[in-house]
């Protein structure tokens, strides 16, 4: 791999380490709200990916008009909205029941959780 | 014509009355409008499906766009089985759900529940029925969402955390799915699944589509719970309501083994055909032994539950390892199999968690320990689940015996003998689990000192009733289950449409 190559790429590089930071926080954080927040960091990787994958160089937006002739792909982008909504709904339903967690158990520390857990008799 | 509009309201119906529910805020009313739509929704999925036999695929157009460009909604033969299925046990358990949600839910809640059930139908009719693999997407994250909400209303905090737990898996299977579709859409252009298979045989051989493969296969295995990524689900079908249980464990990883099939079986096998791939083990293999190994560990630590809920969901596990073992078989004999199992196993475990539903509704509990004496206290409830338990195990007459049969026929075929051998060890395994429950209801007396215990209501009963004998009905009848699955299968196979 040359190294225009991987300038070249430096979107799906960026892509990849937002991801991987994202699922990482998603496993190793022990506190709910950090893993819906890598959650979303994760979500906005994939959205990233998506967007750049459609863009094309010195494309304007898809406007018909004589005065433009190269376009950026519009769907990749349209296809992302949905993606977005998907993402803010996920994160309020994901909060909502992270303050019905603290309300119940009183923590939101996922070990102290799971100590409660045992001594339940789970 | 309405007809013609039928694929686009089947999903659009429970979509626009799901908000009517919650305007209607009190719980009669708000079942009652559940209650028509879902039937109405099993009456269109009906219709489909007849005109689907005579009339051989149909394809809608959403907005009149034509695909590939425009969403399409595609309906054969397959897509009108699981669309009666899912909408059959939503309108089945919905009638069951009134008694039930009334004694485990807070009322000023129950408007909002039916809400979500008709949501969650929305999701999974949607993920069926759809013909475009970014559409598919939508759908899946509207059931997923409105089942989180929904587990999460199960007594208890420990549903909170099944829930939360649901939600970060669910989401994280899902996004990977999307990531699958947008490598795809980098190498196609398109986004229509019947368009995708016929582009992608020509751009088989690169690393994207591998790629793409591995996320897509590992977002709906999250989905499907196939081991070792099923970790969400025992904690979730033991925790939520028992009508939300009921529900999903005969619905929700029944359709996503359906899109599984729809996205390996008819989009990416013809590129699989194409590609050369590398390494001594071939995808199926994997798929195989991931199987196998979901079938022992399910069974296995079903036995060693005290809980019949959560016992129960660890043989869901083990059950989704006999259907995906079929599929990946890849003959018309194991993936009708594989189909068949899914259409007998959500009407088994819909008994059986039926039938737990309504131990719970009368003694507070479904520890396997409280149930002592229930054979003489609730004669019909157990005697259901006796009959689901049999159709678990596949004792020959029962649903379950068809499709075990089917998938050791399909193991012969393909000179599998030990894993036939495995179906019927690990059947013996499922004879355990389900003793444990009939011998502690039936052989041992009710302490002295339990309080009374009633028969359940009678609204619960014949819905209980009718899916119970409909294991018998599909053990003697097997035209409409095997016989479409096995059309279903060569069609799917074969690469031409039915």
């Amino acid at each position: 791999m040359s190294w225009e190559e991987v300038i070249g790429l430096a979107n799906y590089w960026l892509f990849i380490l937002l991801m991987m930071i994202g699922f990482y926080m998603v496993i190793s954080r022990g506190n709910l709200v950090k893993k819906i927040v890598g959650l979303n960091i994760f979500q906005s990787a994939v959205c990233l990916f998506y967007i750049s994958m459609g863009v094309v160089k010195d494309g304007t937006a898809p406007i018909l008009d004589s005065h433009f002739t190269v376009y950026t792909n519009p769907l990749p982008s349209v296809l992302i909205l949905t993606a977005i909504v998907v993402g803010v709904a996920t994160t309020a339903v994901g909060l909502a029941l992270v303050v019905r967690i603290k309300e119940a158990y009183g923590t939101i520390e996922e070990d102290e959780l799971l100590k409660i857990e045992s001594e339940d008799g789970e | 014509m309405i007809a013609d509009q039928l694929p686009a309201l089947q999903v659009a119906l429970p979509l626009i009355a799901a908000p009517f529910c919650v305007f209607l805020r009190r719980p009669l009313p708000a079942w009652g409008w559940a209650m028509a739509v879902t039937m109405a929704c099993l009456g269109m999925a009906i219709s489909l499906l007849l005109a689907v036999l005579h009339g051989g695929p149909i394809s809608y157009h959403v907005g009149d766009w034509d695909p590939p460009w425009g969403i399409e909604l595609r309906v054969d033969m397959l897509t009108a089985f699981v669309l009666v299925l899912v909408s059959g046990i939503g309108a089945l358990v919905m009638a069951y759900a009134r008694e039930s949600v009334r004694a485990e839910i807070p009322s000023e809640r129950h408007a909002l529940f039916y809400a979500m059930y008709l949501l969650c139908l929305t999701g999974l009719l949607g993920m069926t029925i759809t013909g475009d693999a970014f559409n598919l997407f939508v759908f899946l994250e509207i059931s997923s969402l409105s089942t989180y909400a929904m587990v999460g209303l199960g007594k208890g905090r420990q549903a909170l955390l099944a829930a939360y737990n649901y939600l970060i898996l669910g989401t994280v299977g899902a996004t990977f799915y999307v990531l699958g579709v947008g490598l795809l859409y980098m190498i196609t252009g398109t986004l229509n699944m019947a368009d995708l298979a016929e582009r992608l045989p020509a751009v088989a051989n690169t690393r994207t589509f591998v790629a793409a493969a591995g996320f897509l296969a590992v977002g709906l295995s999250l989905k499907l719970a196939l081991f070792p990524l099923h970790k969400w689900l025992p904690p979730a079908y033991a925790h939520a309501p028992s009508v939300v249980t009921a529900f999903l464990a005969s619905t929700a990883t029944k359709v996503s083994l359906y899109v599984l099939i729809r996205i390996f079986v008819e989009v990416l096998a013809p590129a699989f055909r194409a590609a050369h791939l590398p390494g001594p083990l071939s995808e199926g293999d994997v798929v195989t032994i991931l199987a196998l190994v979901a079938m022992f560990s399910g069974s296995f630590v079903a036995i060693f539950q005290a809980d019949a809920k959560r016992m129960l969901a660890y043989s869901s596990v083990a059950q989704i390892g006999y259907m995906v073992l079929g599929v990946s078989m890849l003959t018309v004999t194991g993936l009708s199999a594989g189909l068949v199992h899914m259409f007998n196993h959500a009407i088994i475990k819909a008994t059986l968690f039926l039938a737990v539903g309504c131990v719970f509704l009368r003694i507070g509990s479904v520890q396997v320990k409280d149930m002592a004496g229930l054979g003489k206290r609730m004669p019909l409830t157990m005697a259901a689940f006796v009959l689901g338990g049999l159709s678990l195990i596949g004792i020959p007459g029962t649903g379950g015996f068809v499709s075990k049969w089917q998938l050791v026929m399909g193991a012969f075929e393909k000179g599998w003998w030990w894993a036939a051998l495995l179906i019927g060890l690990s059947s013996l395994l499922a004879v355990v689990y389900v003793w444990k429950v009939v011998e502690v209801a039936y052989f041992k007396p009710a302490p002295k000192d339990a309080p009374p215990v009633k028969e359940a209501p009678i609204s619960m009963l014949v819905p209980l009733a009718l899916i119970a004998l409909c294991n018998l009905f599909f053990g003697l009848q097997t035209d409409w289950s095997l016989g479409v699955a096995r059309a279903a299968a060569a069609s799917l196979l074969g690469g031409g449409t039915p």
